[in-house]
């Protein structure tokens, strides 16, 4: 009796799908942890929840896009870059044209980045991998030399509302932000056309085009969406930080590809999970927020991060 | 003669699902044995048995006179066992002679590989199966053919006894096959067993002196060649009488004078060269020739793969330009391709998100994909076609072969086309599966439709085609009615005359 119990039992572990849910095992189980363990530091109260929430919005909007560019077998590696030259962009048009032009701006700058790298890849079939890489330091090297390395200042109370410090009742405006693009993306992966090709695509190139998909298109746009959701990711950063600076965004990939993998997107494509990576962002804002009230400094923190990518690596091994 | 291999009441379950019922299988020396079944019937799982891949539950191994428990399949190859995969396990950048030796190297003084001995056993071994390969040619830049003669040496040179061959033809020419026939016959004189595994009555009336079948994991039938027709073997691996869907039928509707496709000295710059044909209404045209005659081509062409360089093509009467896929598959032609595994699915997604995928424009209402429209649609497919899968939700990967090239044929018919091609579409497919993909093509055929049909199965041509163009250097050298051919001896030789001309 016992032992058909124990057999049931272990098939049930075998059959569950870890894989898919394992973000929201880590999410709860971290949560829990840290409640016990760092309770009387404030851990616990709602408002530094809200606050890690607010912090990870710009890694949880670039995740959306990096889901289909991952889902897509393809990776983007500047979009840390990118949302630091659009802070900047931004934050210079705002102060010259005012709310609606510095928004364009922003936005346009990831616009005309995802177009050129997304047609370098789709058209001139250079691998996304080596394209943004190299558009990683171009973009980056781009805003710094461009603003002389100095931060420029947001006076506009508006944005810095809109995009940064503002609330609807007691919920950051921030999160609207990061959830809104979450469910976009969601329905748009699962319930639309475009959502169908894009893990045809990743699932096998060779098949998706022998079915009538247009693949180049498909790897064109997604790397297009990405640049924009990278600016986004900027302009929230911006008004958070009230400023626009070549730094906001540095070294975001790895964080925004380690949320998506440990979201449940497979590296190799073919499969991805939009609000996994949303909670996978959630996840990486969590444990930074509780490393810094343990006490640990940036170092200890980057040797906790690289360990969470390496995690994350290991777990798409078993897709 | 000898026994070299004695299999009795092996049983085989995996996680509760019986495979294999207690089978029983012998092989002697100098015999070609044919091993038979239909997808899923517990061949594969019987010769991974033998070959150390799985342990079974119950049952003997016995290799000339021994007993064996293979723990893996190290030990079986040490036996005697040599298996030539379907999928060659040949490592392309390195030499003929360098794969044959592999993890088997000679050595000089203070453990260094000597090569030049690796070459002159390799010669030998060559010379003694009488095949001209050179040993210092890398395997990647060999012929299928080749590669396959270069794997069975690997298995001789470890002294293999058993020689197991896995649809040793499935990517052969047919001079290659008659060319692997002549060297099984030696390996057989030289007291050799070989089990052959093959979907293919003719090649195993040709080759096979016994013929075991299995179905549901039980031995159904285990008999002398030289006493059997191909339809008892038929019959036995489907368990009931077929009618004759192997055969030609005459068909139900005429072929229309209405043209679908026609195709004016068109060339793809490089096999296709100045060819020409016409497809009409209702019509099944068959393209028949040797490896390298351009079969594959000719619809990689029409499919806007390869541009078309010269010549012109027409879609009832409109001059077109085939440029990409989507041009090709928007004028209403699709195309069942000849490696379902890397073009024809996307193998980690679902049954279901594979049949949708082509017609997911008539499945969204204002852009948003319809769950309900989608499952009656994927219900109508998997009906329709009788496809067979526990789950839709589950991978496609885990489908047979034969339910695998359901859903490609399903996911194609689903979007309705004008004219079907199909390249080796039963290929890997078992019999069962094969008269039923003939009669979905007889029936799309009868609806008014076009289909181009690729194979190398001369019998299959024969069965569903109207007509077949003979196809030679990229270029038809015969147009030939089916009522006008009386054999497949008379097609084979045209084919065959069509190279030596």
């Amino acid at each position: 009796m016992s032992n058909t119990f124990g057999s049931k039992a272990s098939q049930t572990i075998r059959t569950f799908p870890w894989r898919k849910n394992t973000i929201y095992i880590a999410f709860i189980l971290t949560l829990i942890f840290f409640s016990i363990t760092l309770g009387d530091l404030g851990f616990n109260q709602p408002g530094n929840l809200l606050n890690i929430a607010r912090q990870c919005s710009s890694i949880a909007v670039m995740a959306v896009m990096m889901t289909f560019v991952i889902a897509t077998a393809e990776i983007d590696l500047s979009v840390g870059s990118v949302a630091g030259l659009s802070s900047v962009i931004a934050a210079n048009a705002l102060q010259s044209y005012g709310l609606v032009i510095g928004v364009a701006a922003g936005l346009s700058t990831g616009l005309v980045l995802g177009i050129i790298t997304g047609l370098l890849v789709a058209v001139f079939k250079v691998p996304s991998f080596l394209v943004t890489l190299g558009m990683l330091g171009l973009v980056e090297g781009g805003a710094r030399w461009y603003t002389s390395s100095l931060p420029v200042a947001i006076g506009n109370s508006t944005f810095n509302s809109i995009f940064g410090g503002g609330q609807v009742g007691p919920i950051p405006g921030l999160l609207f932000w990061s959830l809104g693009a979450t469910f976009i993306g969601a329905f748009v992966l699962n319930h639309t056309k475009f959502g169908r090709q894009v893990l045809a695509t990743g699932g096998s190139l060779l098949a998706a085009k022998y079915t009538g998909v247009n693949t180049a298109k498909i790897k064109f746009w997604v790397l297009v969406g990405s640049g924009v959701c990278a600016s986004l990711a900027g302009l929230l950063y911006a008004g958070r930080l009230e400023s626009g600076r070549f730094q906001w965004g540095q070294g975001d990939a790895l964080s925004v590809i380690a949320a998506v993998i440990l979201g449940g997107t497979s590296l190799f494509g073919g499969r991805g999970a939009v609000f996994g990576s949303f909670v996978g962002a959630f996840f990486i804002g969590l444990v930074n927020n509780g490393l810094i009230l343990a006490g640990l400094d940036v170092s200890q923190q980057q040797v906790v991060q690289g360990a969470i990518i390496v995690i994350a690596v290991i777990l798409s091994r078993k897709d | 003669m000898p026994t070299l291999v004695e299999l009795k009441g092996i049983r085989k379950s995996f996680s509760g699902v019986t495979v294999l019922k207690g089978v029983d299988f012998s092989l002697n020396s100098g015999e070609v044995h044919a091993l038979v079944g239909g997808n899923g019937a517990g061949k594969s799982t019987l010769m991974k048995i033998l070959m150390g891949v799985y342990t079974c539950d119950e049952g003997e191994i016995m290799i000339e006179g021994s007993s064996f428990q293979f723990k893996n399949s190290l030990e079986a190859r040490k036996a005697g066992i040599g298996m030539v995969f379907q999928e060659f396990s040949l490592i392309p950048n390195l030499t003929v002679a360098q794969n044959i030796f592999l993890t088997n190297e000679f050595t000089k003084k203070f453990g260094f590989i000597s090569e030049k001995r690796a070459q002159k056993k390799t010669l030998e071994i060559f010379e003694s199966m009488g095949v001209e390969i050179d040993p210092n040619a890398a395997v990647g830049g060999l012929s299928t053919a080749l590669q396959q003669l270069t794997e069975i040496a690997k298995a001789l040179a470890q002294n293999a006894r058993i020689l197991i061959l896995d649809e040793p033809t499935s990517s052969l020419a047919s001079d290659e096959a008659q060319a692997l026939f002549g060297l099984i016959r030696r390996l057989q004189d030289r007291g050799l067993g070989i089990i052959y595994i093959s979907h293919r009555m003719d090649e195993i009336f040709t080759i096979a002196q016994r013929v075991t079948v299995i179905r549901n994991g039980q031995k159904v039938m285990d008999s002398q060649t030289s006493s059997l027709g191909s339809l008892d073997v038929i019959e036995a691996i489907v368990g009931h009488k077929m009618e004759e869907t192997l055969e030609w039928q005459k068909r139900n509707s005429q072929v229309d004078s209405k043209v679908l496709l026609s195709a004016q000295s068109v060339s793809d710059g490089k096999k296709i060269k100045d060819l020409s044909f016409e497809l009409r209404e209702g019509e099944i045209l068959g393209f028949a020739g040797l490896m390298g005659s351009g079969r594959t081509e000719v619809l990689n062409m029409i499919y806007g793969i390869t541009p078309t360089q010269h010549g012109k093509i027409f879609v009832e009467g409109k001059q077109v330009s085939l440029k990409n896929i989507q041009r090709a598959i928007g004028l209403g032609i699709a195309l069942v391709p000849e490696d379902r595994r890397k073009y024809g699915l996307v193998l980690r997604h679902s049954v279901s998100d594979n049949l949708t995928l082509p017609s997911l424009q008539g499945l969204q209402t204002f852009g948003i994909l319809r769950k309900d429209k989608i499952q009656n649609y994927i219900s109508s497919m998997i009906e329709k076609f009788s496809i067979k899968a526990q789950n839709k939700k589950n991978d496609v990967v885990l489908l047979s072969g034969g339910n695998q090239q359901k859903v490609v044929i399903a996911k194609w018919f689903g979007t309705n086309p004008k004219i079907m091609m199909m390249d080796e579409p039963t290929a890997g497919v078992d019999i069962e599966t094969k008269v039923e993909i003939l009669n979905t093509i007889r029936k799309f055929a009868d609806e008014g439709k076009g289909v181009l049909f690729v194979s190398s199965e001369l019998p299959e041509l024969l069965a569903v085609c109207d007509r077949i163009l003979v196809l030679r250097d990229g270029e038809v050298s015969q147009d030939l009615l089916r009522e006008n051919i009386p054999t497949e001896e008379f097609l084979q030789l045209a084919m065959q005359r069509s190279t030596h001309e």
